[in-house]
C-alpha cells in the first residue's frame, strides 16, 4: 500500500539537501527567520493533520497544545533550572494529558460540533494562563539568558542552530506521520473520519484512537511551543495563545491538503512566507493584508483543487505517468 | 471464513448462537422493540421482516452494541453482550452492515476491505492478503484499485459485505442488503449469500425483498410496531393470517 516510490524519495533527498545547505548561502537574517517559522508552522501542520486530516477532528485549539508546551518548559526553566530539553518532553506530556483529558468528554463529537468545542478550549486555556499568577499571568514569562550551546537550547550569534534543530523537529513529525499513514493506526483514522459507524463495525475502538491522534498531535504542537519559547525568548498569552494562531494553523493543512503526509509542509511554504513579508513590509498598516492573500488562495484552492496544492501536485505527477 | 461444514449434519450438536431475552427499546413512549425473544442457531439463516418502522434496524442496532436496550438481555454463544461496546461485539465475533451503506469513500476497495481485516491482523501485508481472499470470494477482486465512493449501489453493498467478512465474524447481520439491487443484481447477492452460509458462517438478515426471504431463510421472525407476532418456516409465515395483514398483503397469498 502507498509505500514510498524511487523517485518520491530522490526527490525528498535533493529538497532536504536543498534546505540542508541553504541557510548557509544566505546571510539575510530575516529569511532564515522566515525559513524557520516555516518549518515551525510545517511542523504544527503535520501534527493538525494528523487529527483534522486522518481522524477528521477539525481542531481550532491547537494554540493551547503550543502555549502549554511553550509555558510547561519555560516555567520549568526559570524556576528549577531545568534543561530546555527536559522541559521539552515535560511540555509535550503535560500537552498530551490535557488533550487526553478534554479529549475524552468530547468523544462524540464531530464536524462542527468538535470545532466549536476545540475553539472553546483554546479561549478557556488562554484565559487561565492570563490569570493565572504563578506563571506570570498576563505579563508572561521572560527566559534568563543562559551561555549559548546546544545543552542551554540557546544561541544568540547565530539563528543557522535553531534553523537546523527546528529543521530535524520537522522531520522527526514528518517521519512519525509517515508512519501513522502507513499502518495500522492511520486505516483506523480514516475510518473514524468517514463516520463513526463505520469504524465500529471494523471493531475500531473510535474513542481510544481518537485519544492516540490528539495526544501526538498535541505533543508535537507542544514541542513546537518549546522551541518557540527558546527562540524568542519571551513569551505571554497574547503571543503563544491567540486563536488566529490556531486558525492559520488549521489554514496552513487546508491549503496544502489536509490528509497527506507533505500537505501541510508545502501549505505553509507558501502562506508563512505571505504572512512574514506583508507583516514587515505593511507593518501595523498592513495588518490583516496576508488574511486578504490566504483567503483569496483559500477560495481559489477549494474550489479548483480541494484536495489542496499537495493534490495538484500528485495529480499532475499522475498525468506525467 | 472458518470450517466447513454441510448445514445440518450435526443435529442436536447445534449450539445457540445468538439469543435474545425480552430486548426493549423505547424512544420515549414509542417502544421500537417491545420484548423481543429469539435465538439463533450456528449455521442457521434467520431472516427479520416487517413493515417499515418495525424495529427490525432497532434490533440490530440492540444486539451489536449501537442502541443499549433499557431492559432485556443478549446472548452470544452463552456470553452475555448486552451493554457491550459495538467494537468490542465486532472483535467477539458478530459482523453487520447497515440499511444506509457505510463505506470509506475514499479509501479504494482493498483499502476499505483490509482496514476490516486489521482487526485480527496488525501487519498491513497479512491484512492485505486476506483482503484480497475475501475479494476474490465475494467477487470484488477487479475491482479493488476502484476508489469506494465510484461504485454502484450494488457494489458498495457487495464491498460493505465483504468489509464484515474481513473482520472474520461468527454471526454476519445484513440489514437490507438487497434493497433497491436490479434482478440480476439481486440473484448476484443471494447466490452470494448462500455461499457464505456454505463456510459455516451464521447469518441473520433483515429484509423486504421476499421472494430472497423465501430462497435463503431457515426461520423467519415476524416484526410489527416493535412487537414480534410470529416465527417459523418461510412457507408458514406467508401462510399465516396475521403476517398477512400486517406486512404482505392479499396480492402475495394469491400469488403462492
Amino acid at each position: 500500500m502507498r509505500k514510498m516510490t524511487f523517485k518520491q524519495i530522490c526527490t525528498g533527498v535533493i529538497a532536504l539537501i536543498a534546505v540542508g545547505i541553504f541557510p548557509l548561502l544566505t546571510t539575510n537574517t530575516f529569511v532564515q527567520h522566515i525559513m524557520i517559522l516555516f518549518f515551525m508552522f510545517g511542523m504544527m501542520g503535520v501534527a493538525w493533520n494528523i487529527m483534522g486530516g486522518y481522524a477528521g477532528m477539525f481542531s481550532f485549539g491547537q494554540v493551547a497544545f503550543f502555549g502549554i508546551g511553550a509555558y510547561t518548559s519555560s516555567f520549568l526553566l526559570i524556576t528549577y533550572h531545568v534543561t530546555p530539553w527536559i522541559g521539552l518532553v515535560a511540555g509535550g506530556l503535560v500537552a498530551a494529558g490535557v488533550g487526553a483529558a478534554i479529549g475524552y468528554p468530547c468523544s462524540n463529537l464531530r464536524g462542527h460540533y468538535f470545532a466549536i468545542a476545540s475553539i472553546a478550549f483554546g479561549e478557556i486555556v488562554r484565559t487561565h494562563f492570563n490569570n493565572w499568577k504563578l506563571i506570570g499571568a498576563a505579563e508572561g514569562l521572560s527566559l534568563p539568558m543562559l551561555n549559548e550551546g546546544f545543552k542551554n537550547f540557546m544561541f544568540h550569534s547565530s539563528k543557522l542552530p535553531y534553523y537546523y534543530i527546528m529543521l530535524v523537529f520537522l522531520i522527526i513529525a514528518l517521519v512519525i506521520c509517515y508512519l501513522i499513514s502507513t499502518s495500522k493506526i492511520g486505516y483506523y483514522l480514516r475510518a473514524i473520519k468517514e463516520s463513526h459507524d463505520v469504524a465500529k463495525v471494523l471493531g475500531v475502538n473510535v474513542v481510544w484512537y481518537r485519544l492516540i491522534a490528539i495526544m501526538i498531535s498535541a505533543f508535537l504542537t507542544a514541542v513546537a511551543g518549546t522551541f518557540y519559547a527558546q527562540y524568542i525568548l519571551y513569551i505571554d498569552p497574547e503571543s503563544v495563545m491567540l486563536l488566529p494562531v490556531s486558525v492559520q494553523i488549521v489554514l496552513i493543512s487546508m491549503l496544502g491538503g489536509a490528509g497527506s503526509v507533505m500537505g501541510p509542509v508545502v501549505g505553509a511554504a507558501i502562506l508563512i512566507p505571505i504572512s512574514e513579508v506583508t507583516r514587515v513590509w505593511l507593518g501595523h498598516k498592513g495588518t490583516g493584508v496576508d488574511m486578504l492573500i490566504y483567503g483569496f488562495l483559500i477560495t481559489l484552492i477549494s474550489v479548483y483543487q480541494p484536495k489542496g496544492v499537495w493534490g495538484l501536485f500528485t495529480n499532475l505527477g499522475k498525468r506525467a505517468r | 471464513m472458518g470450517i466447513i461444514h454441510e448445514p445440518g449434519q450435526e443435529g442436536k450438536m447445534k449450539k445457540a448462537c445468538l439469543e435474545v431475552k425480552a430486548v426493549t427499546k423505547h424512544f420515549g413512549g414509542l417502544y421500537a422493540n417491545d420484548h423481543i425473544d429469539f435465538s439463533v442457531e450456528e449455521g442457521e439463516i434467520v431472516s427479520i421482516i416487517g413493515p417499515n418502522g418495525a424495529g427490525k434496524s432497532t434490533l440490530f442496532n440492540c444486539i451489536t452494541g449501537f442502541y443499549p436496550p433499557n431492559s432485556g438481555k443478549v446472548f452470544f454463544f452463552g456470553e452475555e453482550i448486552t451493554h457491550r461496546r459495538a467494537d468490542t461485539i465486532c472483535k467477539m465475533g458478530v459482523a453487520r452492515t447497515f440499511q444506509v451503506v457505510q463505506i470509506i469513500g475514499d479509501m479504494t476497495v482493498l483499502e476499505n476491505v483490509m482496514t476490516g481485516a486489521l482487526l485480527r491482523y496488525g501487519k498491513i501485508s497479512h491484512a492485505v492478503k486476506k483482503a484480497e481472499e475475501v475479494l476474490a470470494f465475494t467477487g470484488l477482486g477487479e475491482k479493488k484499485q476502484f476508489l469506494g465512493m465510484a461504485l454502484t449501489i450494488a457494489d458498495k453493498k457487495r464491498l460493505e459485505v465483504s468489509m464484515a467478512l474481513a473482520t472474520q465474524p461468527k454471526l454476519l447481520m445484513l440489514d437490507e442488503s438487497m434493497a433497491g439491487l436490479t434482478v440480476v443484481e439481486l440473484r448476484e447477492m443471494i447466490d452470494l449469500i448462500k455461499s457464505i452460509r456454505k463456510n459455516g458462517m451464521t447469518l441473520i438478515v433483515v429484509e423486504h425483498v421476499m421472494e430472497a426471504v423465501m430462497e435463503i431463510s431457515d426461520r423467519v421472525v415476524v416484526l410489527n410496531s416493535g412487537k414480534k407476532i410470529m416465527e417459523g418456516s418461510p412457507k408458514e409465515v406467508v401462510r399465516n393470517p396475521d403476517v398477512i395483514q400486517a406486512y404482505l398483503g392479499e396480492r402475495y397469498v394469491v400469488g403462492q
